[in-house]
């Protein structure tokens, strides 16, 4: 690690504090709640799980430049492996820790699968594969309606059992013990899971695979004659970001205690995926966290509350769908990636190597890697 | 959002007949999606971009024709219930649609693509998947988030008269009539014009054209016009065909339409078209013989399939990544 990065951590550590103290400090949210009509903390662990699913994203496209437009399908895959597990209408009943692990090993699965006879596809068209897999599975999701219910989606999912030996300090805490009554046993569960999923991945991203993920997304001819096994390589990236796609959907059916309906995991939803990693920055961890952190909660906790706000205010009596501001979410996404593409397309918090590669200050003659391209 | 077939109403008692009948809507269906498929491999084909926008160019086409046939009843008193009206109405359609979507398609592309053609690949294409989202929400503001009705202008009287074996209505003679001619009038102008050559030239290699003289830029303009045209032709054809249009049809369509293109060889376009025809043809018969909720998910596992075992395509030869 060089000086720079070993000065910030205390920054990063006062983030997290205040996330592990927000729902301490702040409950119940009533006061909150009665101005936004939207338990900030409920949200947040909605977007803690969205990041498990992001930063699994960003090990496919941002750290190996394999673009994946179907994340939402491992995700969906993740929730539907847990709702089978665990609802009372199948027979297997599993604890959550036994369908966590289960649905991201099936998830990573799949996702060796599919990746095995499609990643030697260049870019564009292996974007087309994740994403007509990504719809297949939804559709396979609708239809086979007498193991997945169809659009109503299996529940109810039962919550995770407490160990016994957690009592006394939820007690402590001033934390109910019962998942359904308060948010904050989920929050901490999804934080909990989110920090171990960073620390994985930051640990990862400087050890030899990371580093031949990385290689491979600059160069796949160059790393393979370095000795890299891009096959591998590749299916490794595809295995840990799927898999990690299937545990962040093992959390969201735990967390809804339902897997919801096939299209809660559509398209729009790997999109919305990548905007995130691509607003925050390919391939750095720090930076997905951001992305997912503005866009998720501009999607959920912005937008809606503006748009209580123009309902409360009166300015528009009619119902004119103009002034309806969830109608103008799908406009300002589109243009923040048509913006961050044009001006900043290295994202918010850029990765080193992206960096310098989108805005091309790289030793040698300018203009000979754009042509190489 | 997925056009319906209309495959119920198909008589079953014979295997020959039912077969055939299916094929013949395949076959009227393939060539819609053909002519959109058209308009993404002719892109791709020069600059190598999936044009995600492509779907929604085509949805705000149909738009624009439903808004034109209501706006044409109401200030010109056009009578949309004679048949001479209606033909002369839908040929106008014909031509303003066209022009609409192909003046969308290239200031999309001067505004949005053209500053990133010397960016990294993944940039244009997140900024097409960006123009599709925009364009989406244009059509959720102009038309509403409902399915809107498009005016069922064209009779459904059969052409081979009403005790034939195979029904082939009117309005299936109609998208016929109309994208066979065009695809054909296409070919001749990539093969025959200089602008088309000039096309040729700048898919085979941007570079090289340009030290020949050919204004690129130019020539991918022109390309995005064509594109775009063709798309608003098959946006009127659709509404008058399926009568029903929606804010997300761009997506689904469009989906339907790249896999057309990347079926028959992307960037090659009489593997458009064979892909299309393909594609309305699996759409149908899987309908008929699978059952309708399946046949989305059958379109993409040929497209997984095609795709792994055959990436160049049907009539594809381009299958080395540029180095």
């Amino acid at each position: 690690m060089s000086p720079a990065s070993r000065k910030r951590p205390p920054v990063e550590l006062l983030y997290l504090a205040v996330l592990l103290a927000y729902p301490l400090l702040v409950y119940p949210e009533d006061a909150l709640f009665r101005l936004t009509e939207i338990s900030i903390g409920m949200q947040l662990t909605y977007i803690f799980i969205y990041a498990i699913l992001a930063l699994g994203l960003n090990v496919v496209v941002g750290f190996t430049g394999l673009l994946h437009l179907g994340i939402a399908a491992f995700f969906g895959i993740g929730a539907y492996i847990t709702g089978i597990l665990t609802v009372p209408a199948y027979p297997f009943q599993l604890g959550f820790l036994a369908a966590l692990a289960l649905s991201t090993a099936g998830a990573a699965l799949l996702g060796v699968l599919l990746g095995a006879p499609t990643l030697r596809l260049r870019g564009d068209y292996l974007a087309i594969v994740t994403l007509g897999f990504g719809e297949v599975t939804r559709f396979t999701l609708r239809n086979l309606e007498e193991i997945t219910a169809g659009t109503r989606g299996l529940n109810p999912v039962p919550a995770p059992s407490l160990p016994v030996a957690m009592t006394v300090p939820l007690h402590w805490l001033g934390i109910e013990p019962d998942w359904s009554l308060d948010y904050r046993l989920f929050y901490y569960l999804a934080l909990g899971l989110l920090l171990l999923v960073v620390v994985l991945l930051r640990n990862l991203e400087h050890s030899r695979l990371g580093r031949a993920w990385v290689a491979i997304r600059e160069d796949e001819l160059a790393a393979t004659c370095m000795g890299i096994n891009a096959a591998r390589v590749k299916l490794s990236a595809f295995a840990l970001g799927c898999g990690l796609a299937g545990m962040a959907g093992c959390l969201y059916a735990t967390t809804l205690t339902s897997t919801a309906g096939p299209d809660a995991f559509d398209f729009n939803r790997s999109i919305i995926m990548l905007c995130c990693i691509i607003l925050g920055g390919l391939g750095s961890v720090r930076g997905t966290l951001l992305g997912v952190f503005l866009l998720i909660g501009f999607d959920n906790v912005v937008a809606p509350i503006l748009d209580g706000l123009i309902q409360g205010a009166d300015i528009n009596p009619s119902g004119n769908p103009l002034l309806t501001f969830s109608n103008w979410k799908l406009m300002i996404f589109g243009l923040a990636l048509i913006l961050m593409m044009r001006f900043r397309p290295e994202g918010l918090i850029p990765s080193v190597q992206i960096e310098a590669e989108m805005t091309k200050d790289l030793p040698g003659p300018r203009g000979i890697r754009a042509e190489a391209r | 959002m997925t056009p319906p077939l209309l495959v119920a109403a198909v008589d079953t008692s014979s295997g020959w007949q039912t077969f055939l009948q299916y094929a013949l809507i395949g076959l009227t269906n393939g060539a819609l999606f053909a002519l959109v498929a058209l308009g993404y491999t002719m892109v791709y084909g020069i600059i190598e971009l999936i044009n995600f926008a492509h779907g929604d160019v085509f949805m705000l086409g149909s738009f624009l024709a439903l808004a034109l046939i209501g706006a044409m009843a109401k200030y010109l008193g056009w009578n949309w219930g004679e048949p001479a009206m209606i033909g002369l109405g839908i040929g106008l359609l014909l031509v303003v649609v066209p022009l609409f979507c192909a003046a969308l398609n290239v200031t999309i592309d001067r505004v949005v693509y053209k500053p990133l053609r010397r960016a990294p690949k993944l940039a244009p294409l997140v900024s097409a998947i960006g123009v599709s989202f925009v364009l989406m929400n244009v059509g959720l503001l102009w038309g509403g988030a409902a399915d809107r009705h498009f005016p069922d202008l064209v009779s459904r009287q059969s052409v081979l008269g009403e005790t034939a074996a195979l029904s082939f209505t009117v309005k299936d003679l109609m998208v016929v009539a109309i994208t066979v001619p065009i695809m054909i009038a296409l070919t001749l102008f990539v093969k025959t014009t200089r602008l088309g050559k000039a096309m040729r030239a700048t898919a085979q290699d941007p570079l090289a054209a340009q030290l020949m003289g050919i204004n690129v830029d130019r020539v991918i303009g022109a390309t995005f016009a064509l594109g775009g045209a063709l798309a608003g032709a098959a946006a009127v054809i659709y509404g008058l065909y399926i009568n029903t249009v929606s804010y997300q049809m761009g997506f689904q369509n469009g989906l339907y339409a790249f896999t057309a293109a990347v079926l028959g060889g992307i960037g090659n376009i009489p593997g458009a078209v064979l892909g299309g025809l393909v594609i309305g043809l699996a759409r149908s018969l899987g309908s008929g013989y699978v059952g309708e909720r399946w046949t989305s998910a059958l379109v993409f596992v040929i497209l997984i399939a095609i795709l792994v075992f055959r990436p160049a395509g049907l009539l594809g030869s381009r299958t080395r990544d540029k180095v």
